[in-house]
């Protein structure tokens, strides 16, 4: 055993992880993000509509509010979030600190401003001229709202992938409400892949810690396709 | 004929006391109080990123059949965490701040568990001219005269606790650091990694730096205790449990199962035999033929004095 460990440790710049420890990483990332930024597009979607729908007072002062949110640093809301889940916290009954739920809580609050924010502008910047048309060809509100949300679908792709890109990337919040855990068998409990890039990072291993960001770029990079090919699809059939 | 009939008796009867045994005792397994369950523990990153934990825990988790989740923190902030309430037990290496937890009423059964040392590391061309002295405050003070690069933990964390410690001692007051004193703010390995790339001294803990040698290009200049260096030096490691009177959510059997694991004989070898590039990096102190009360309790407690 020491003896493996003496020999392993300079031998760090091949491929020094388990396939396992990498996959549960892996895992617990998408996850925690995926969830997160489902959530977040089911909350946020209905408000950037029914703003972008409706005039009403002080509809300029809640979109800067929703602008302001996009840029929540993510340490202020992990420590809000901590705060929150704590045994000590309002939230304490639920027994989330440390784990990936808290995580997802607090990615929610991170992308949820970005969703509803770029989402907002998409819906916004959908000419006058094309919801006059449809109106004047009879269609319900509903028609209207829905030939809107057509027309701004690349839009409201963009949100959901902005806010998916800051969940995943994000290793603030995720480090102080998950707490960075993997099990001594290598199986990520809260362990996300920045967190581990992280982990790599403190402890000098640049090498190790660059390979985990490749894999992250991967990731984010296929997210990134299939949300644009499955946007392509979704254009060509009802075009 | 009744004697074949008694012995018949007695064969069954052993037969099945020997199976309710084995039911029960295997039933107990299964209710047992523990099984399943997951323990939380926050420890300080030197223990952490050594990967001596790894090696620990992962007996016991066969053994036990429970999940330990270790988070690694500073000293300080692994006891807030268990402050409220957020952890099991606890594994740092401060006494001062252990003794404040205890005193709280948020800690209960402490125990000495291993002890490694603090050396001071930095540049190999070594500025302020300190290296193979065993005066570790001279040592600070020439640093402080040269105004050589020093870079702290600054992070609450066991081995800051320390590092303060050291330039009170050497009678170096924090209203004198200068520009040369660097607040780097991050864990062990950071603040080593930070040294080796842009800083001339920091205090480490022998574990991370030997754990990290390989990686970045400090030399130790002040050794600690283990080779034959000041006793300030030394760097002792406790584990506490989190009092359930206090916090009743805790996992207080579980906590306990683990201390006693921890500082059993099967552990003080798995903690001897632990080396990285053949160093032994934590020496065992849990198990000694000499009683040691005055690890259960604050130092200097007065009702646990002869």
């Amino acid at each position: 055993m020491v003896l493996e460990l003496t020999t392993g440790a300079p031998l760090v710049v091949d491929f020094p992880f388990e396939w396992h420890y990498i996959r549960s990483i892996i895992a617990v990332s998408l996850y925690v993000s995926l969830v997160a930024v489902a959530l977040s597009t089911l909350c946020s979607l209905p408000v950037a509509l029914l703003i972008g729908f409706t005039e009403f007072r002080g509809k300029t002062l809640l979109t800067s509010l929703i602008n302001t949110g996009m840029g929540f640093p993510s340490v202020v809301v992990g420590l809000v979030v901590l705060f929150a889940v704590s045994n000590q916290g309002p939230l304490g009954s639920f027994d989330l600190v440390f784990t990936p739920e808290a995580m997802i809580l607090s990615q929610f609050v991170l992308a949820a401003p970005v969703i509803a924010g770029v989402s907002l502008a998409a819906v916004s910047s959908v000419e006058q001229n094309v919801r006059d048309a449809a109106y004047a060809m009879g269609g319900t509100r509903t028609d209207v709202a829905f030939v809107t949300i057509k027309e701004a679908r690349y839009g409201i792709a963009t949100a959901v992938l902005a806010g998916f890109g800051r969940a995943i990337s994000e290793v603030g919040s995720v480090l102080i409400v998950g707490g960075n855990i993997a099990r001594s068998d290598g199986t990520s409990v809260t362990r996300t892949l920045t967190t581990a890039i992280q982990l790599e990072a403190r402890q000098g291993r640049f090498e190790t810690a660059m390979l985990l960001g490749a894999i992250l770029l991967v990731l984010v990079l296929a997210v990134n396709a299939i949300v644009v090919r499955l946007g392509n699809d979704g254009g060509g059939r009802y075009r | 004929m009744s004697i074949q009939r008694r012995q018949f008796v007695a064969a069954v009867g052993s037969v099945a006391a020997t199976g309710i045994a084995g039911c029960t005792a295997f039933r107990s397994r299964e209710e047992g109080a523990i099984t399943g369950e997951t323990l939380r523990l926050t420890t300080t990153t030197s223990t952490y990123d050594t990967g001596l934990l790894d090696e620990l825990n992962a007996p016991f988790e066969d053994r036990y059949g429970v999940t330990v989740e270790a988070i690694g923190q500073g000293t300080g902030a692994a006891l807030e965490t268990a402050r409220s309430g957020d952890a099991d037990v606890v594994m740092v290496h401060a006494r001062a701040l252990e003794d404040e937890f205890l005193e709280a009423g948020y800690g209960v059964n402490r125990r000495d568990l291993m002890f490694n040392d603090f050396v001071v590391v930095g540049d190999a061309d070594d500025p302020a001219g300190i290296s193979g002295t065993t005066d570790v405050e001279a040592a600070f003070t020439d640093i402080a005269e040269a105004e050589s690069t020093f870079v702290s933990r600054g992070d609450n964390s066991g081995t800051h606790a320390k590092e303060l410690e050291i330039w009170d001692a050497a009678g170096v007051g924090d209203d004198e650091f200068g520009e040369w004193y660097l607040d780097g703010g991050g864990s062990m390995g950071e603040i080593l990694t930070q040294t080796d790339q842009g800083g001339d001294y920091t205090l480490a803990d022998r574990g991370t730096y030997l754990s990290m040698r390989s990686d970045i290009g400090l030399e130790t200049h002040v050794e600690g205790p283990i080779e034959d260096g000041p006793d300030l030096l030394a760097n002792p490691y406790g584990i506490v449990a989190v009092n359930p009177a206090v916090h009743d959510n805790v996992n207080y059997d579980l906590a306990m199962a683990y201390i006693g694991y921890l500082t059993g004989l099967e552990s003080r070898e798995r903690i001897e035999e632990y080396a990285v590039e053949g160093e032994q990096l934590f020496f065992p102190e849990a198990v000694s033929e000499e009683p040691n009360f005055q690890q259960y309790v604050p130092e200097g407690w007065d009702g646990a004095d002869d």
